[in-house]
């Protein structure tokens, strides 16, 4: 009766399984608000402000299609090589932004959340945004030379139904993102030894996700043993695959695959905010 | 009696000292491996008292150890103790900053913190935006942040700035916004933690008016500050905390007296006689005692009784530019500041070495009260030696029939002058002829 009486009791113990999305839900504004000050830093006091955006793809897809798809001739499944390499790299580039940059949550926001409580999903949540607003940028660039090649260049190219799976795409890719970001930044805040993984890791994990250097039907043909666990576990090839194959019409997209990754993603995603939650209540006596 | 809104209950919080490295690694995989079998973390036996000046045996110590007090609607309740006390992590823990390591704690309605001013200023982005995001950060609602954009503005008096990015604000400026933001929060139980320390006298006065509207409003305010003063006004109950634990809850009044009388507010000695060990110094401070004029050293002094403090002090070699200053405050407020070379610049030429000894009578006009004296050796007008609150008496009204008097202890006003109410016109009934 008496537990009735109170809103809030603050206690060691708290539920397991406590997503506090509700929370999350009940500071919306602060999302926002959190958003447009991130973007704001970003473009204050630059000329070019978010065509800086475009640069950094469009450069790596440059030294890709020439490395790879030049000098080392690899296959792209008949796909014009910088079509190929720039899906690649915008997805990957949206999920390693995400990843890093929440993966360190706890140290980048310590002097707030030192100070006041509110939903501390909130800040990784407002990195998730902004690298999807980045990721909206560069798509535009991905539809500017797919347009290209369609119209200019007479490239034969027969988009699939699966284009409009694109939104759900983006959300896995960001989820992903967050869930391991999540759990890292969780790792870190007393032993920071696993951040001098994250950096480099997530680089290797580029060249373990076929579909960003190489497409997946020549990695299966190549390692027909490991191909359905590295496909089916590392959600992201799906996603680019089914991307690739939706707008491009070339690559392996199977339900199979596709669930594969939603059901390893949402795992992902809740382990990371469980973890997090449990860490974010005594983070500040550690870091 | 009105509802409580805040229940602790026996809350602890247990920190560990040092940095981490292989061996907090091992404590960690300990503490893993007890609550594996089910046992209590068996560091939660071993924490000492957190005394920050001694050095301790363990590396763990109670930053707060159950903490046990209750608070009700509309009170304004004043944290009190020394540096390293408590007040800080207990209003952290409160606001779920960081959570505690045993115990409870209840509460009723919304949460509102002020652990420091301007949390989450952006210094690119204008006042307007500034006081959305802050809102938010606090706890507010856009639209709630937005219905009270004008008071905010109006009440931080930075209109003309609104639309011009923070980091052109003066400092000053940052906090009249940031605490303007705050103050404009609605929530049930409001934190505030050492704000006021920041802002011009105006502001600070103005912030306190502020804060006692919040509880005429019947809303609850935990507040930590070092200015006693502002304490004694603002707040009706105090918790004194000592060395992470607590030693009295309960009117505030009591609690400053008790905290001031303790000996918490003076840094070392007997309350009316502090000797100085000789030291190898040019100048430096032997004695400082307070007597009567019977030369009897007394805590406690009666109305009419004088009081007289003596300072001791030794030149080693023939110098220039030293010479003292004191400073009396009656119940944590300070009265006024004294220096022997007030009247008398010639007091800051030439000293022969030797010993030095100052007679100073205090003036009559104190009123009853708890007294501290801080005691300065200054060389060329910088404090060379400095004894904050070196010693402290007690004045007692007791003697004197205050019944009807503007000197009564409980009376508004920090003084006792005798003035002279001389009339110019009296009138007298005429006589009728």
């Amino acid at each position: 009766m008496k537990d009735q009486y109170w809103d809030s009791i603050l206690s060691t113990k708290q539920p397991f399984f406590h997503f506090k999305l509700g929370e999350v839900w009940e500071s919306r504004d602060l999302l926002w608000l959190f958003a447009k000050r991130d973007i704001a830093q970003l473009y204050k006091q630059t000329v070019l402000g978010p065509l800086w955006f475009f640069i950094q793809p469009l450069l790596t897809t440059l030294v890709f299609t020439i490395v790879f798809g030049g000098l080392a001739g690899m296959s792209t499944d008949g796909i014009p090589p910088l079509l190929f390499y720039l899906a690649g790299q915008i997805f990957w580039m949206f999920f390693a932004e995400v990843l890093n940059k929440s993966s360190t949550t706890f140290r980048d926001n310590q002097a707030i959340f030192g100070k006041v409580y509110f939903a501390r999903l909130i800040a990784p949540l407002s990195v998730v945004i902004n690298s999807a607003i980045k990721f909206g940028i560069q798509f535009m660039l991905f539809l500017i030379f797919y347009f290209f090649f369609l119209i200019w260049k007479g490239v034969e190219i027969q988009p699939q139904i699966e284009i409009l799976l694109l939104p759900v795409l983006v959300l896995l890719t960001g989820c992903m993102g967050l869930g391991i970001g999540l759990i890292i930044t969780s790792l870190t805040t007393k032993y920071r030894d696993l951040t001098f993984l994250v950096t480099f890791g997530v680089q290797l994990l580029m060249f373990l996700t076929p579909s960003v250097i190489i497409p997946v039907s020549k990695f299966t043909e190549k390692y027909p043993g490991i191909a359905p666990y590295v496909v089916g576990l590392n959600p992201l090839t799906a996603v680019i695959e089914t991307f690739k194959y939706g707008f491009l019409g070339k690559g392996v997209f199977t339900w199979q695959y596709f669930t594969m990754s939603v059901v390893v993603t949402i795992f992902i995603f809740l382990a990371g905010v469980l973890v997090f939650n449990k860490t974010e209540k005594n983070f500040m006596d550690v870091i | 009696m009105s509802k409580p809104v805040l229940n602790v209950e026996n809350l602890s919080k247990q920190y560990r000292l040092g940095g981490y490295g292989s061996g907090t690694l091992t404590d960690d995989l300990k503490k893993w491996w007890y609550k594996l079998q089910g046992k209590e973390d068996p560091f939660l036996i071993i924490g000492e008292a957190n005394d920050r000046s001694k050095v301790g045996d363990s590396q763990y110590v109670w930053a707060l150890r159950d903490i046990d007090f209750e608070v009700h609607q509309g009170e304004v309740v004043g944290l009190i103790g020394k540096n390293g006390a408590g007040k800080s992590t207990l209003l952290k823990v409160l606001s779920k900053v960081t959570g505690p390591t045993k115990g409870k704690a209840y509460i009723k309605g919304r949460v509102g913190s002020m652990l420091e001013v301007g949390t989450g200023f952006h210094p690119e982005l204008t006042g307007r935006e500034n006081i959305f995001l802050n809102g938010t950060i606090l706890g507010m609602r856009k639209r709630e942040v937005a219905k009270k954009l004008d008071a905010i503005v109006d009440f931080a008096g930075v209109a003309r700035y609104l639309e011009t990015p923070v980091k052109r604000y003066s400092s000053g400026m940052t906090v009249r916004l940031a605490f303007a933001v705050a103050a404009h929060l609605e929530p049930e139980i409001l934190l505030v933690d050492e704000v006021l320390a920041v802002g011009d006298a105006e502001f600070q006065d103005k912030c306190l008016g502020k804060m006692g509207e919040v509880s005429a409003e019947g809303r609850t305010i935990l507040f930590v500050s070092h200015n006693l003063g502002s304490m004694r006004r603002l707040c009706n109950r105090g918790v004194l905390l000592q060395d992470g634990q607590m030693s009295y809850v309960g009117k505030i009044e009591t609690a400053l007296e008790k905290y001031l009388g303790s000996g918490e507010a003076q840094t070392s000695g007997p309350k009316n006689r502090v000797t100085f060990e000789p030291k190898d110094a040019l100048a430096y401070l032997t004695e400082i005692f307070i007597e009567n004029e019977d030369k009897e050293g007394k805590n406690t002094f009666l109305y009419g009784e004088k009081i007289f403090l003596g300072i001791n002090y030794k030149i080693n070699d023939e110098t220039r530019g030293i010479n003292m200053r004191m400073s009396l405050a009656r119940n944590g407020e300070l009265l006024f500041l004294s220096q022997d070379c007030d009247d008398d610049f010639g007091m800051l030429g030439k000293k022969h070495p030797g010993d030095y000894r100052i007679k100073l009578k205090l003036p009559d006009y104190l009123k009853a009260g708890l007294y501290t004296i801080s005691v300065w050796l200054m060389e060329v007008g910088k404090p060379k030696e400095e004894k904050i609150d070196i010693l402290s008496f007690v004045l007692d009204d007791t003697n004197t029939d205050t019944f009807y008097r503007s000197f009564a202890k409980d009376m508004p006003g920090v003084l006792k002058p005798k003035l002279n109410w001389e009339y110019i016109d009296f009138p007298v009934p005429v006589e009728t002829q």
